[in-house]
């Protein structure tokens, strides 16, 4: 289980988060929602320890973890699949699984594991991750991270410009993890595409954290999407 | 002499000149990849090898290719050592940002240089070569009897010169097998590629960069020592290998390890050539001349891709 306390962070000066408190249960996705710029991916790099906390605490099943290092943060089981997917492009697609291998020493049986969810990319293992499709590359991306066999993962806006079967096959991926257990921070821009995966929902606005609520109770809801979401 | 024979000759010299040029280079281009900056004490870490091999191959005493083998060995390693020490110690608090760390590694070259002057003192001094046997080199030509060879007067060149080539050489390889085909290697080409998600997935970028440079620093401490017995240790003989590295790094494409390897070669040679039947000075404003062509008409460098 993963829990933010109060959190603030910022790029140099101009703070971002103020506040933002959020828990996301073993085996949840935990939806996070929010207008550009409401501060999502910023969120996702404080929780993986690429923004230096300014104030509050992480705690990852009950271990504070907030004043950890990056590639300390990593290795508590944190698996990452960013905004634009930023595989190593020049780096095949073997490669880019063995650096999520690496980062907890996983073996062999997870690389297999994690294949067998996407065969495309078994096809395709020499292949530099630059030449895959946009579809195919966020599959390495989903794979990279859970190589690392993550307690919590962070999926930042992973549907964004993939074609439906394509969407499809990922939501699958992601509510067989969260049946298995996983915690599930996810980041999207579409509610629709939401809605139906989602447990809870967190909407955020100028970086503070507003109302959670079951996601079942958000379809009825529209006024609450309309002052969140709406242009 | 002839043509052909003397044009060999400057040929052998270019090729020692190169060899050396490439590991400092290299040394040079690995540090800008994979950190993205540009180290301009780069020239000082050669001269500091040079020194220190001096100082090992004095102190060692006995046969001169003990002292040159211990050189060979202990001098890079502790090059490596103190660029690392610098990096942990002085870029990591600039926090690797491009201009600071050109400020600060001028600084660096003052300390380094500095320091030499008043330990080592302002003499040029040389190691003796391990081995150095006289090679005559043959020439061929139309004699009367068809196709033969001669040994033209004055055309040789001595086995440690074939050694410095053959050892670069070998250098080489071994840092190219060590970037694409171990893990250390593809920890480092992760890093170069996305420093944010290499941090992401638990590489400890930091330690990686103190690494890198002090790999950069080894390798042209390694050209330095390399080429002591031929040219002698002084504490201003950073320069020209600063000069020419980035010569080399911006012509064969920044990061680009193959490039930067062809475009030592290529200048290595020509410098050599150049500086054989013209003047060195020639040598160097043709190659500053070609960097500026370079910059010109193809900014990513002749062998570095174009960035997407
Ligand atoms: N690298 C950066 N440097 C400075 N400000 C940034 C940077 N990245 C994002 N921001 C600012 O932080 C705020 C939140 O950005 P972000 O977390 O990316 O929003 P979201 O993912 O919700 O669209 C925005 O106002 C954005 O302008
Ligand atoms: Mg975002």
């Amino acid at each position: 289980m993963l829990e933010l306390q109060h959190i603030d962070t910022g790029y140099g000066s101009a703070q971002v988060l103020r506040e933002l408190s959020l828990t996301v249960q073993s085996g949840e996705i935990h939806c996070l929602l929010g207008r550009n710029g409401a501060g999502k991916t910023t969120t996702m790099k404080a929780i993986t320890g690429l923004m230096p906390l300014w104030a509050g605490r992480i705690v990852l099943d009950g271990a504070e973890i907030g004043a950890l290092p990056a590639h300390e943060r990593a290795k508590t089981g944190i698996g990452y699949i960013p905004q634009g997917r930023r595989l190593f492009t020049e780096l095949t697609v073997a490669q880019n699984l063995e650096i999520g291998l690496m980062t907890r020493g996983a073996s062999g049986a997870v690389r297999d594991r994690v294949l067998d969810l996407f065969p495309r990319l078994r096809e395709r293992l020499h292949q530099r991750a630059q030449t895959l499709s946009g579809g195919e590359q966020q599959m390495l991306a989903t794979a990279r991270a859970l190589c690392i066999e993550p307690k919590v993962l962070l999926l930042d806006e992973p549907t964004e410009g993939l074609q439906p079967s394509m969407i499809d096959a990922i939501r699958t991926v992601i509510t067989r993890l969260r049946d298995a257990g996983t915690a599930i921070l996810l980041v999207e821009q579409r509610i629709d595409a939401v809605l139906s995966v989602a447990d809870r929902v967190t909407f955020i606005e100028n970086g503070r954290g507003r109302e959670t609520l079951a996601a079942r109770d958000l379809h009825a809801q529209d006024t609450i999407i309309e002052r969140y979401m709406g242009v | 002499m002839e043509f052909g024979p003397y044009l060999m000759l400057a040929s052998l010299e270019g090729a020692v000149t190169a060899a050396v040029l490439a590991l400092t280079a290299v040394g040079l281009s690995l540090v800008f990849g994979v950190m993205r900056v540009v180290n301009v004490a780069h020239g000082e870490f050669f001269m500091l090898g040079a020194v220190l091999a001096w100082w090992i191959a004095t102190t060692m005493g006995g046969h001169p290719a003990a002292g040159f083998a211990a050189a060979l060995i202990v001098a890079p390693i502790l090059v490596g050592v103190i660029a690392a020490a610098a990096d942990m110690t002085i870029l990591k608090r600039v926090d690797y940002d491009p201009e600071r760390t050109i400020v600060v590694t001028i600084g660096l070259l003052y300390i380094i240089q500095q320091l030499t002057l008043m330990t080592y003192g302002p003499e040029a001094r040389p190691v003796e070569p391990p081995f150095n046997t006289r090679l005559a080199l043959p020439w061929i030509e139309w004699g009367e009897n068809g196709l033969g060879l001669y040994w033209p007067w004055g055309l040789s060149t001595t086995t440690y010169k074939l050694a410095v080539i053959g050892a670069a050489a070998v250098v080489l390889i071994g840092v190219w097998l060590l970037m694409t085909r171990t893990r250390i290697g593809l920890v480092m080409r992760a890093t170069q590629l996305d420093r944010e998600m290499a941090q992401a997935f638990g590489i400890p970028v930091e330690r990686i960069y103190a690494l890198v440079f002090g790999l950069g620093a080894a390798l042209a401490a390694l050209g330095a020592v390399l080429i002591v017995p031929i040219q002698q240790a002084h504490y201003l003989m950073g320069g020209d290998p600063l000069l020419l590295s980035f010569i080399v790094v911006i012509i064969g494409g920044l990061g680009s390890l193959p490039g930067t390897v062809v475009a030592a070669i290529l200048i290595g040679m020509s410098d050599g050539i150049i500086s054989v039947f013209f003047t060195p000075t020639l040598a160097k404003i043709l190659a500053t001349l070609l960097v500026a062509l370079v910059l010109v008409f193809r900014p990513q460098g002749l062998f570095g891709a174009r960035p997407a």
